[in-house]
């Protein structure tokens, strides 16, 4: 998680406690969902069964301070106490350690908004899945400052990653790897063939290390370029979600202004409506998400009052294409569609209570 | 394997003059109280002590019986003078630091008195450095006075359990907090960083105490820069003892032992800092 952000999200939630980071130009998100059963107490708290149950986030270093060392942490603690006291401003981390040894930190928290991504693993057209240890063997011949990589689906079944390389990169001084794996490399493949999709290398190869240490197979979920690719990792007591956007193929899209969390396929409006129910309604609200210029990748995420037109949105991401490299921290480059993390307004619905941007109007404009 | 040095041409005897069959007996020691550049080196009949000081609020000693040595001799009472800790060093690993087995550096160690430069003999397989080291006047020292009649609190505890404790100090804290107490929290470090506070607690009947006598609930707090140079030598110890007297002066003593077995100690004197404020719990 601290490969993709700043500060870490603890959401305990009755099916297990969530842990969640998001990246500063909101184009990443991941998720550990630890159940019940993986701790050996679990009380999400709450007072009562109206009250939501309290979140918070922490530094994410200061939490990686506590446990610092981790073959010492493996030979000497025993267990973990995390409490979360509202009342005291505090993250209290109790390790019980050999020898009667209690090492007890008390992190500063900040409250903070639910924060998640709208993704459907459902929608997507094509998914693979592989032990991770295939994954790890293929990504290793990239060099580690690749920032972009390329999954595609070639002729035979067969899996090609691709460097990729920006189009006003010099051809005689850039050099492209491109390896393929056979369709049997994979536990399964059900891909639409000649799709292929762009995402961020770097965040995906935290998502890779752990999978590999915890031997889980990854299952890659993927559609249409500019739409997010969705990685999971399944086990009994825990479910790992690490959402990435993927760059555009701006030619190619020759669809409404807003397709940002709205299906490509030609669906008639009763989809429509099913999909707007399907998103998640939480708004990252803190202080940390408004800083700087507005990310070219997602225009949401300000307090600034929302603007309800697809077609307004359209005009602002053609004027931050025009932006070079504005935004400290985004994706390196500007064709990178953003996630969901607005909420959809459905007309004759109330809305949440925070201003919120429509992603998605009636296609009536169509 | 030890070599005389020749004798001064006048005839007289050195001040202080040893030999020891490996040099790392000496240098490991002194590395452990390197925090400052200079150091005052005192010689008696019971051995070497060389004692380094920062801030006139810490103090650290490193004592070397004079058994240790192959050959220990001194002409007068005392001799002390003042001497580039930095350089000693340099000096007594010239060979080099790294330690394969079977090998090692024999040293000789000459002092003709005050005025004269500190010589160095250093011999590791039939290679030969002569080394010559200014001496300075030595500086008064600070004097704690703490002996064991005042002590309040004492505790002894195994090194191996404060040593990964001291090496993962939260230095994002100013202060360490030491509580010592013949009730709960027994005995407890605690750091205030930027991250928000943390406590380690040893209990009375763990394992790694070897003793534990307190009468008097102490909290003091000591300059976590101050402290954080002790860790080479609890990294070295197989004991430390931690004692408090009633104004809150620290002691640290440091039992190490050598590679031929030998014991030797480090001890290290802190004041408490004056800028006392409310522990955040």
């Amino acid at each position: 998680l601290s490969r993709i952000g700043d500060e870490l999200y603890l959401e305990p939630t009755e099916s297990g406690l969530s842990l969640r980071a998001v990246n500063s130009s909101r184009s990443a998100f991941a998720s550990f969902l630890f159940a019940p059963l993986f701790f050996q107490l679990y009380e999400p708290g709450g007072a009562g069964p109206d009250t939501e149950l309290f979140r918070c986030k922490v530094h994410m270093k200061s939490f990686l301070g506590v446990f610092r060392s981790l073959p010492s942490l493996e030979k000497s603690v025993g267990k973990c106490l995390i409490l979360l006291k509202p009342r005291a401003s505090r993250l209290v981390l109790q390790l019980h350690c050999k020898y009667g040894v209690t090492k007890t930190h008390n992190l500063a928290f900040q409250e903070c908004e639910r924060l998640q991504a709208v993704f459907d693993t459902q929608r997507c057209a094509s998914c693979l899945c592989a032990p991770a240890r295939v994954l790890a063997e293929a990504v290793v011949h990239f060099p580690p400052t690749l920032a972009e990589v390329t999954l595609g689906t070639g002729p035979g079944g067969k899996i090609s990653l691709r460097n990729y390389v920006e189009d006003e990169a010099e051809p005689s001084k850039t050099m492209v790897t491109e390896l393929w794996l056979a369709e049997d490399e994979f536990q399964s493949v059900a891909v639409a063939p000649g799709s292929h999709i762009t995402f961020c290398l770097k965040e995906f190869r935290g998502l890779l290390s752990f999978a590999e240490a915890s031997n889980l197979p990854l299952t890659i979920h993927f559609d249409e370029p500019g739409r997010p690719v969705i990685f999971t990792l399944d086990d009994t007591v825990l479910e790992v979600h690490l959402v990435l956007a993927t760059l555009s193929d701006l030619e190619s899209n020759s669809q409404s202004p807003s397709t940002n969390g709205v299906s490509h396929l030609p669906a008639p409006s009763d989809d429509f409506a099913d999909d707007l129910e399907s998103y998640m309604a939480a708004m990252e609200t803190s202080e940390g998400c408004s800083e700087g210029p507005r990310s070219p990748t997602f225009p949401l995420c300000t307090p600034r009052p929302a603007k309800s037109k697809p077609q307004q949105q359209e005009e602002e991401e053609e004027e931050e294409e025009e932006e070079e490299g504005a935004v400290p921290g985004t994706p390196p480059h500007k064709k990178f569609r953003s996630l969901f993390f607005g909420s959809v307004m459905t007309p004759g619905r109330p809305g949440p209570a925070t201003a919120q941007e429509v992603l998605a109007e009636d296609s009536d404009g169509e | 394997m030890p070599f005389s040095a020749p004798p001064p041409a006048s005839g007289e005897r050195y001040a202080l003059s040893a030999s020891l069959d490996n040099a790392r007996h000496l240098s490991s020691l002194l590395r452990a109280v390197h925090f400052q550049d200079h150091a005052t080196c005192l010689a008696t009949a019971s051995g070497l002590r060389v004692t380094v000081e920062d801030a006139k609020c810490i103090q650290a000693n490193a004592f070397i019986q004079a058994e240790i040595f192959q050959e220990f001799s001194i002409q007068e009472e005392s001799v002390m003078f003042r001497i580039s800790l930095s350089v000693l060093l340099d000096c007594l690993t010239i060979f080099g630091t790294s330690s394969l087995p079977g090998t090692s550096t024999a040293l000789r160690m000459c002092y003709r008195g005050y005025g004269y430069p500190l010589m160095l003999f250093l011999e590791e397989g039939g290679v030969v450095t002569v080394c010559k080291i200014h001496t300075q006047e030595p500086e008064e020292l600070l004097d704690f006075d703490f002996c064991s009649t005042k002590v309040v609190n004492k505790i002894i505890l195994q090194s191996e359990g404060l040593r990964e404790a001291f090496a993962e100090l939260d230095m994002t804290s100013e202060v360490l907090q030491i509580t010592m107490s013949p009730d709960k929290p027994y005995f407890r470090l605690s750091t205030f960083g930027n991250a928000g506070s943390a406590h380690l607690d040893y209990p009375r009947d763990s394992d790694l105490m070897e003793a534990f006598h307190c009468n008097q609930t102490q909290t003091n707090r000591y300059k976590i820069s101050l402290l954080k140079p002790s860790t080479k030598a609890l990294a070295l110890s197989c004991k430390v003892s931690i004692r408090t007297d009633a104004q809150g002066f620290l002691s640290l003593q440091y039992m190490i032992r050598n590679e031929d077995g030998q014991i030797c100690f480090v001890e290290y004197y802190c004041c408490p800092d004056e800028n006392i404020t409310e522990a955040e719990l």
